[in-house]
């Protein structure tokens, strides 16, 4: 009995953007990355070619967070106490891409200064090779008085400076425009609010191949749901041909499962909930595949073992 | 495929008696495209139009039940892609393999111990919810039995010899299990075999055209209730089968896969969970693990929860005043929104802490807080609202409110409203609140 397969057939498709800048582009890193490219939903090679597999960052602070979980304080030790020893021990685990996220406050507990956030950045920059995130505190001035010098110090670089939401997108996206990086634009949860911020951002006169959307999503147990519905639909209406929702997808699910109480902590917790680290590492593992399948294209980790089962999950996905 | 009105109005008498209880068969036509009305109330209706009306409304993906003593499992009747456009029905049975060769003490042992786990999920309990045993050699009526001995739950054979398999389902009486196995070198005996015990059949094929040109023999020799293994490679190709699978039975309507779908995960190191996760996301009906581990369980249980929840129902709760470890008038109050997950993630770590607190819970549509701060569906307005209409002033003796982190604005807003109350800001994430309760709110 021959079948025939039914394929859809889409008339548009995600957009290529390259992060990072070599030397002879005007940046110092040793590669640059391309993602997005996809004319399908996810994987299905039996439709297009997937130009461009999935990445994966590894989520790294201009200092050792106090408030993470002991599972990870355990395994990066002593490289937290340093970003260009956290993005160097990072790269080694196989991290794609770095993500600097930068403190609200420094060490001695006064408010971060933007000469402290360049110089996690520069020393982030020449320990490792690879592309770079660099995402402000979230607090609307902290993040614009420390970015702007951040883009600056690093023209050219093509970083990706974040997060852009609705209430603070402005000045990220002029400094980024104006010294040749990118953004990652953020709503929450909402096919039309992402489409409206990167309407916004493209009316700044940013480039639409220098925008990455954030679509947001919760962690496992905690609302997946919801964001893997909306990144489906906005994958969806990006290969209808909808020109605001073709921007490749960045996540967050280390950051939102290490956050669940299932991942962060092993005690005072039901004896249901089987062995602590490897049930952490599943929480976080399982939120990363599943939104890959729904069209991530960065998934921001922060456990160097669930970044090695999902980089295996990417590669067996990529199989043709 | 559903017919029109016209196209079933072609199938009745045309007679118009009324005995339907409409006035022309047209219009009971148009009653029976709408599902407003049942074939039954024809009186007259041919057994040849009875057969074809029937099969056109047969779902596209054939609903199939497991049964034992303790339980039933069903899959199939699933009638949408993506789980936004409807939603997904009968939630991927999570089943647990075990193998006849490990011996009946080991299988017993095991079988026991997944059998009495349960895990408490915002006030579901979930658990396993069946087990699989393969005949890789041993005595597989006696490791049959030493499943059967430790669970009740609904039993899945897998194995390729007949007579081998004739003597574990011979260990079932009075069950519908699912037999699982049949391929092109052994259908004819399997479905004989299925037919024998009222078991649904699992078919593989080397390809999609085989594996229809099985299903459709198969059927043929009687057995309806048949499952679907994929047998991809790898997580590309289960993924690519299980889509190709899933659009032929809804948007081809193509009968002879229409049917649930068997996943069966291998792998250590994590990717057990990795292709279990995959499976549970993309259509599996069935997902069988090599292994039992609450650590594996508990996730996966909780990805089912997720996807098959109805995505244009919220899960709520009860907006109102909830009393934790028996709150007095001093005790500090919390107010949180309706979102079930945002609820039992509060109470469930104030109520560990055992400190007592007045819990309210404001009506924010089900959505939980930042989803609701951006959707204005938690605002001070709002929250000043549920304060005074629930009347909390008349259960505190000390006007003090403890607000969500994530809303840390509001408090400016939120004292103008509610001008004798103390307003103050609790933690962004619930796993913090016994610490700030117990450090910030003396």
């Amino acid at each position: 009995m021959p079948i025939e397969i039914p394929k859809d057939k889409w008339p548009g498709k995600i957009r290529t953007v390259t992060l990072g800048a070599t030397a002879a582009e005007g940046g110092t890193r040793s590669k640059t990355v391309a993602i997005g490219g996809e004319a399908s939903l996810p994987f299905m090679h039996f439709e297009n070619p997937t130009p461009n597999p999935p990445l994966v960052a590894i989520e790294i602070k201009d200092r050792k967070p106090e408030d993470w979980s002991p599972l990870l304080a355990e395994v990066w030790s002593e490289a937290m106490n340093d970003p260009g020893a956290w993005a160097k021990a990072a790269e080694a685990t196989g991290a794609d891409l770095i993500l600097l996220a930068l403190s609200v406050t420094g060490a001695d507990g006064k408010p971060n200064t933007p000469d402290a956030a360049v110089a996690a950045t520069k020393a982030v920059l020449g320990a490792t090779g690879l592309p770079l995130l660099v995402y402000g505190p979230g607090q609307v001035e902290l993040d614009n008085e420390l970015l702007v010098p951040v883009a600056e110090a690093t023209r050219g670089e093509r970083l990706v400076l974040g997060i852009c939401e609705d209430k603070n997108y402005r000045t990220i996206v002029a400094t980024a425009m104006a010294n040749g990086h990118l953004v990652t634009a953020r709503a929450p949860m909402d096919v039309n609010l992402s489409k409206q911020l990167n309407i916004l951002i493209s009316d700044m006169g940013m480039p639409a191949d220098r925008i990455l959307m954030d679509p947001t999503t919760g962690a496992l147990g905690y609302g997946i749901e919801y964001g893997y519905s909306v990144m489906e639909r906005l994958r969806l209406a990006a290969l209808q041909g909808d020109a605001m929702t073709q921007g490749p997808m960045i996540v967050t699910p280390g950051f939102e499962a290490w956050k669940t109480k299932e991942s962060k902590v092993g005690e005072g917790v039901p004896e249901s909930w089987g062995d602590w680290k490897e049930r952490a590492i599943n929480w976080e593992t399982v939120t990363a595949v599943a939104l890959i399948e729904t069209g991530a294209t960065i998934v921001v980790l922060r456990h160097p073992e669930s970044v090695k089962r999902v980089h295996r999950a990417i590669e067996e996905l990529m199989a043709v | 495929m559903a017919l029109s009105g016209i196209q079933i109005y072609k199938l009745l008498p045309q007679t118009n008696c009324k005995e339907c209880g409409f006035p022309t068969c047209l219009a009971f036509a148009m009653k029976l495209a709408a599902k407003q009305a049942e074939l039954a109330a024809c009186p007259y209706v041919t057994e040849e139009s009875r057969k074809q009306l029937a099969e056109s409304a047969a779902p596209p993906i054939r609903l199939i039940t497991l049964k034992a003593a303790g339980g039933e499992i069903k899959a199939g009747n699933e009638t949408v892609l993506f789980r936004h456009e409807k939603t997904f029905f009968n939630k991927a049975g999570l089943f647990v393999k075990v193998k006849a060769s490990d011996g009946a003490e080991a299988i017993k042992a095991e079988v026991a111990k997944a059998n009495a786990y349960k895990v408490n999920y915002v006030g579901i309990e979930l658990c396993v919810d069946g087990f699989a045993v393969e005949a890789d050699g041993g005595d597989f009526s006696a490791a049959v039995k030493a499943v059967r001995s430790a669970t009740k739950r609904p039993l899945i054979l897998v194995g390729k010899d007949t007579a081998v398999l004739d003597a574990g389902l011979a260990a079932l009486p009075g069950e519908n299990p699912m037999l699982c196995g049949a391929d092109a070198s052994n259908w004819e005996a399997m479905a004989d075999l299925a037919k024998k015990y009222s078991a649904s059949l699992t078919v593989s094929g080397a390809s999609l055209d085989e594996l229809a040109d099985l299903t459709a023999k198969i059927q043929a020799k009687g057995v309806e209730d048949m499952a679907l293994e994929v047998k991809g490679d790898n997580l590309s190709q289960n993924l690519s089968l299980a889509t190709q699978l899933r659009r032929l039975a809804l948007k081809s309507n193509f009968r002879p896969l229409g049917y649930p779908l068997v996943t069966f995960t291998e792998g250590g190191n994590g990717r057990d969970a990795v292709a279990a996760a995959q499976a549970i996301s993309k259509y599996a009906g069935f997902v069988v693990l090599p292994r039992f581990a609450a650590e594996l369980f508990y996730p996966l249980l909780v990805l089912r929860q997720n996807i098959y929840t109805d995505p244009q129902k919220p899960i709520q709760v009860q907006p109102g005043i909830y009393e934790i470890n028996n709150p007095k008038p001093e005790s500090p109050v919390l107010v949180t929104t309706n979102f079930s997950i945002t609820y039992f993630s509060i109470a469930n770590e104030v109520e560990g802490s055992g400190l007592p607190a007045w819990l309210v819970v404001c009506d924010a549509e089900g959505m939980s807080v930042l989803t609701a701060w951006a959707a204005g569906k938690f605002d001070s307005e709002r929250i000043a609202k549920t304060i005074k209409t629930m009347d909390v002033a008349s259960k505190v003796s000390r006007k003090r409110i403890v607000i969500p982190g994530h809303v840390a604005v509001l408090s400016g807003e939120l004292e103008a409203e509610l001008p004798d109350w103390e307003i103050r800001v609790g933690p962004r994430e619930a796993v913090d609140v016994p610490a700030f309760m117990k450090q910030a709110l003396i």
